[in-house]
């Protein structure tokens, strides 16, 4: 089958899409995006998170066909989309890209490939490298594309609120407190930002 | 018997980084961070080839049997299906691989010896077409009585594991279904039993633990012009993948290129191959780069798990509180291949008894071979199972003795100078009081936190957000816990690294380049090599290159040894590239300045600069249009194996300590245990990178915490069939399981080792358990002999 649907602004176009392929199959492996990670594909570890219309779902549990005609966001598309959130909703523009141009598109502007320096980051990715919650770094895109989305809504989560939105997120690394350090650390910019 | 003097060290004088930013001691960010944050870092699963194949193994239902047939016809029939093999398509001779003893097959040969093992494999143009395909194979077993535990593995007649042993063990263990046995007696612990006031004996078993790495085992191999093959893999240490795969593909090992992909985790579970025989030898069957990635279910029979354990321990101490003597023996479970199981026996028995003075020890740790799951590597490896057992003792004799659990423990303690019961002198610094006190100094958390003016913020309780109770039957407890581990690998390994390091100018600023294939599992490593290089050579920039087979062997990302080896050999290789660069430097400006003949020279902000600070000249023009590149391999001291009767030799390189305090929560009349703090105090020699250090203490403690409340792979007993491969039934630590875990960092030097530096990344993994079963203990009163401990546990209902 054929689906189209709207990846971090951009419109795709998926083909020869078999029936049983869940959303994070055509991501990774149809649409060059492998950002969202595959750490258990049964929907348990949220390495996987996308927003699916602004909700955060497991990418793994969504049925290719289910996202036809629907906005996605992966981590790819992280940091454009908070700086698109932050200066308003069309001052910044990014609706109006057609299919052929998001063939070309890169998730990023241009950088050092090999260390990705000069990369625009949103707050939550710059706060994670800073207060040290990346080691392997597997679940980082599930838990950033979480972390962001808690903080859309609620931008002085106490560390009870912070644990409550992550805890369908797995890390094995850190043990977490470096990543409650980083959300920490993004609601303070975010707030000092206001 | 091996004599009892200290080798001597080397130690190590900093002279360099003063200056130039970004060196040891700095928490600099780590180099792949912003990848790993954007989502560009390609991880082994991420990989993608053009007319790349899917490769599936097809693996066995049952845990012993023979095979009476395999018919693969209607699975190659399959629209989409390029390749199906089977033992007998296998190239060379060589069908066999293992870490020290090649029992593992690569495809099983008549005969199935674990739930999971590969029997056959797939490639086809879909993950999905591949699946259905291996499912279409036609595999007809005979089963076989299992061999699951001690009892099984030695009864008279028992089946045997594997007939026709012929590895350097066979000789001297009491059975062919052990593979290997540790004994360590030092003085005389029957003689020193008759001095003790009390003495104590428990029976402990420890759960089977899988380390649960995030990203699955995956890869992809493409067919190279030449014959060979280039394998992109997520593995812990290329050289030996490379050993490994080689002979099996019928290849020279300079015919398999090996480059290392984005690792997602490892934690001794990559330390055996997995997939990576089976994707090289499709790729070369069909011509096509294969990819193999395992789902999460896969992943649980894909790799070896920590070795599930009984432990028999007795303590003698006496009335004023003194150790008097140990008896243990230690039955580790390696399941149905070798894998690292003679390492882990090796270090289940050398500290046995834990970091205490204990003259009089008699141990024995065996490792079986069983139906079980292959068991091998895991954080911690062989220590831990030992700390949870000996901690737990530690405990009941300071209970019987009236004393403080802490007290006892320090008034026990070992320090430099104590003779191990190996008879191996601890020769750096051995904190083990000094933690203790300084775990037990930090503050309590609050009592009763949860509790509020609008009511109990159920989140906070035992249950959490099942909102099982608002407080009512919760009661807590602490605990305390230390451990010894080891740092590198022991027993006359030769336990070398290889750093290739080049220095250039480049864009009109002086770059260091460094190339190890040390596997960045995460922890780091790139980030404190980085470091070491900026200190060695004063250079602002440095590059990391890709770890690949390019270079020599880093050794393997275990055994908390990265930082001190292969990061002992990029400051060796730093050292020689700046002493050629000074001769390059006094050549052409030696007759300018008389301090290039006579003073200590230095370099530092990109420049050559005297001990006394004074700038004599730039490394780019030092340098000019030349570089300057070294690759050496660097050893730490020698080690020697243990003595096969007495376990004496000097068989450790360093050993590292930690403690912890736990405060659990318990709701006693549901079972359930929210652990609400789990503080660490651990010595780390030189913290090179500070919040990594923290990062893996947390990291560390959080795994402990797992196989003490939560984490267990449960195999049945009559069948040695797992039961639980997924993350819905195998439940790792969530962030709400998770405490607040603060960190006190010691840092005192090891002059035997680079920077004075201690392996940090195992240490903290060992305390943990003992420390959050304390503390249950402490709030129940019960006795809790195994881990983990689960709710039926605690209400009696087990």
């Amino acid at each position: 089958m054929r689906v189209n649907f709207t990846v971090n602004g951009r419109p795709q176009e998926a083909d020869d899409v078999w029936e049983g392929e869940s959303l994070l199959y055509v991501l990774r492996e149809r649409l060059g995006l492998p950002g969202s990670k595959n750490a258990c594909e049964q929907g348990e570890c949220g390495s996987c998170t996308v927003r699916l219309d602004g909700v955060p779902v497991c990418s793994c549990l969504v049925a290719a066909g289910q996202v036809e005609g629907r906005e996605v966001v992966t981590v790819e598309g992280l940091a454009e989309y908070a700086r698109q959130r932050a200066c308003g909703t069309d001052a910044c523009g990014m609706s109006h890209v057609t299919r052929d141009t998001s063939k070309n598109w890169q998730p990023k502007p241009p950088s050092d490939s090999h260390t990705g320096e000069g990369t625009e980051l949103s707050p939550i990715q710059q706060a994670f490298i800073d207060a040290g919650a990346v080691q392997c770094g597997f679940c980082t895109p599930g838990l950033l594309v979480a972390a962001d989305e808690m903080l859309e809504h609620n931008p002085n989560p106490t560390d009870a609120d912070i644990r409550e939105a992550l805890s369908g997120n797995l890390c094995r690394c850190t043990g977490y407190e470096k990543i409650m350090d980083a959300v920490r650390l993004a609601a303070a910019r975010q707030g000092e930002a206001v | 018997m091996p004599t009892n003097s200290a080798p001597l060290g080397t130690p190590t004088k900093v002279t360099q980084g003063s200056q130039t930013r970004g060196g040891i001691g700095e928490s600099t960010l780590r180099p792949d961070g912003t990848l790993k944050v954007t989502g560009e870092f390609a991880y082994s699963s991420d990989m993608w080839h053009e007319d790349m194949l899917w490769g599936q193994i097809l693996r066995s239902p049952v845990a012993h049997a023979e095979i009476v047939s395999i018919d693969t016809g209607e699975a190659l029939a399959q629209p989409g299906v390029y390749a199906v093999m089977t033992y007998d398509d296998l190239p060379t001779e060589v069908k066999n691989y293992g870490l020290e003893i090649q029992d593992t097959p690569v495809l099983a040969h008549g005969k199935v010896r674990h739930h999971g093992e590969p029997v056959a494999i797939v490639a086809a143009d879909h993950p999905e077409t591949a699946r259905r395909a291996a499912a279409k194979i036609k595999v007809e077993y005979r089963e076989l009585p299992v061999i699951t535990d001690e009892a099984s593995a030695t009864a008279p007649g028992a089946v045997l594991v594997h007939e026709n042993r012929d590895d350097h063990h066979i000789g001297h263990v009491p059975h062919p279904n052990i593979v290997h046995r540790q004994p360590i007696v030092r003085g005389n612990a029957d003689e020193a039993a008759k001095r003790a006031d009390v003495i104590v004996k428990g029976e402990y078993y420890f759960g089977m633990q899988d380390q649960a790495f995030l990203g699955p085992e995956s890869g992809l191999a493409v067919p190279e012009e030449d014959g060979g093959v280039h394998l992109y893999i997520a593995t812990q240490w290329l050289h030996s993948d490379l050993r490994q795969i080689a002979p099996v593909l019928g290849l020279p090992e300079d015919k398999v290129r090996m480059t290392l992909s984005g690792v997602g985790g490892a934690f001794g579970g990559r330390e055996d191959l997995s997939m990576q025989i089976h994707a090289c030898l499709l790729a070369l069957r069909t011509g096509k780069p294969v990819k193999i990635v395992y789902n999460r279910f896969e992943s649980f029979f894909g790799h070896v798990h920590r070795h599930p354990a009984r432990l028999y321990y007795e303590h003698g101490a006496t009335r004023e509180g003194k150790l008097t003597h140990v008896k243990c023996r230690i039955v580790l479970d390696g399941g149905a291949y070798a894998s690292a199981s003679p390492a882990v026996v090796g270090n289940a028995s050398s500290l046995g008894i834990g970091p205490y003075v204990v003259d009089d020890v008699d141990i024995e740790a065996i490792a079986l071979y069983t139906n079980n799951p292959p068991c091998g590597a895991m954080r911690g490896f062989g220590a831990v199972q030992a700390c949870f057992a000996y901690e737990a003792q530690m405990d009941k004799v300071a209970k019987q003795l009236g004393m403080d659990p802490v007290e006892f423990r320090k008034l026990n303690a070992m320090e430099q100078g104590t003779i191990m019961p190996t008879g191996q002198p601890v020769d750096s610094p051995a904190p083990v009081a000094e933690l203790l006190r300084r775990v037990s100094a930090m503050p309590l958390p609050p009592e009763r936190q949860w509790e509020s003016s609008e009511g109990a913020d159920v989140r906070q309780l035992p249950g959490g957000l099942s909102n099982t109770t608002h407080g009512e039957g919760v009661v807590r407890g602490i605990g305390y816990a230390v451990g010894i581990k080891n740092v590198g690998f022991s027993e006359g390994f030769d336990d070398y690294s290889t750093a290739r390091v080049r220095m250039e100018v480049v864009g009109g600023e002086p770059v260091a380049v460094v190339h190890t294939a040390m596997a960045e599992v995460g922890q780091g490593g790139v980030t404190v090599h980085a470091q070491i290089a900026r200190t060695e050579l004063g250079v602002a920039q440095v590059t990391m290159h890709p770890a690949n087979t390019q270079v020599g062997s880093a050794g393997s990302t275990s055994a908390s040894r990265q930082t001190y080896v292969t990061g002992g050999a990029v400051k060796n290789s730093c050292e020689l590239v700046r002493e050629q660069v000074l001769d390059l430097g006094r050549r052409k400006f030696g007759t300018y300045h008389p301090a290039w003949a006579t003073a200590e020279l230095l370099l530092e902000g990109g420049k050559v600069v005297t001990d006394g600070g004074e700038v004599l000249a730039d490394l780019v023009d030092v340098l000019g249009d030349e570089a300057v590149e070294i690759e050496a391999e660097w050893r730490h001291r020698a080690t020697v194996p243990f003595d096969l009767h007495t376990g004496q030799g000097n068989g450790h390189v360093q050993y590292s300590f930690a403690a912890h305090r736990a405060v659990v929560e318990v709701d006693t009349e549901l079972g359930l245990v929210k652990v609400i703090e789990l503080a660490c105090a651990q010595d780390v020699g030189k913290a090179l990178n500070p919040l990594s250090v923290v990062g893996q203490i947390q990291g560390g403690t959080t795994q402990g915490l797992g196989i003490a409340v939560m984490e267990e792979i449960i195999v049945d007993p009559k069948t040695a069939k797992v039961r639980n491969p997924s993350f819905t039934d195998y439940l790792i630590p969530t962030i709400l399981d998770t405490p607040t875990i603060p960190v006190d960092v010691l840092e005192l030097a090891d002059d035997h080792a680079p920077y004075g530096l201690r392996g940090v990344g195992e240490a903290p993994t060992l305390s943990s358990t003992p420390a959050v079963l304390a503390a249950i203990r402490n709030a129940t009163g019960l006795e809790l002999n195994r881990t983990p401990v689960r709710p039926e546990h605690l209400t009696g209902n087990a």
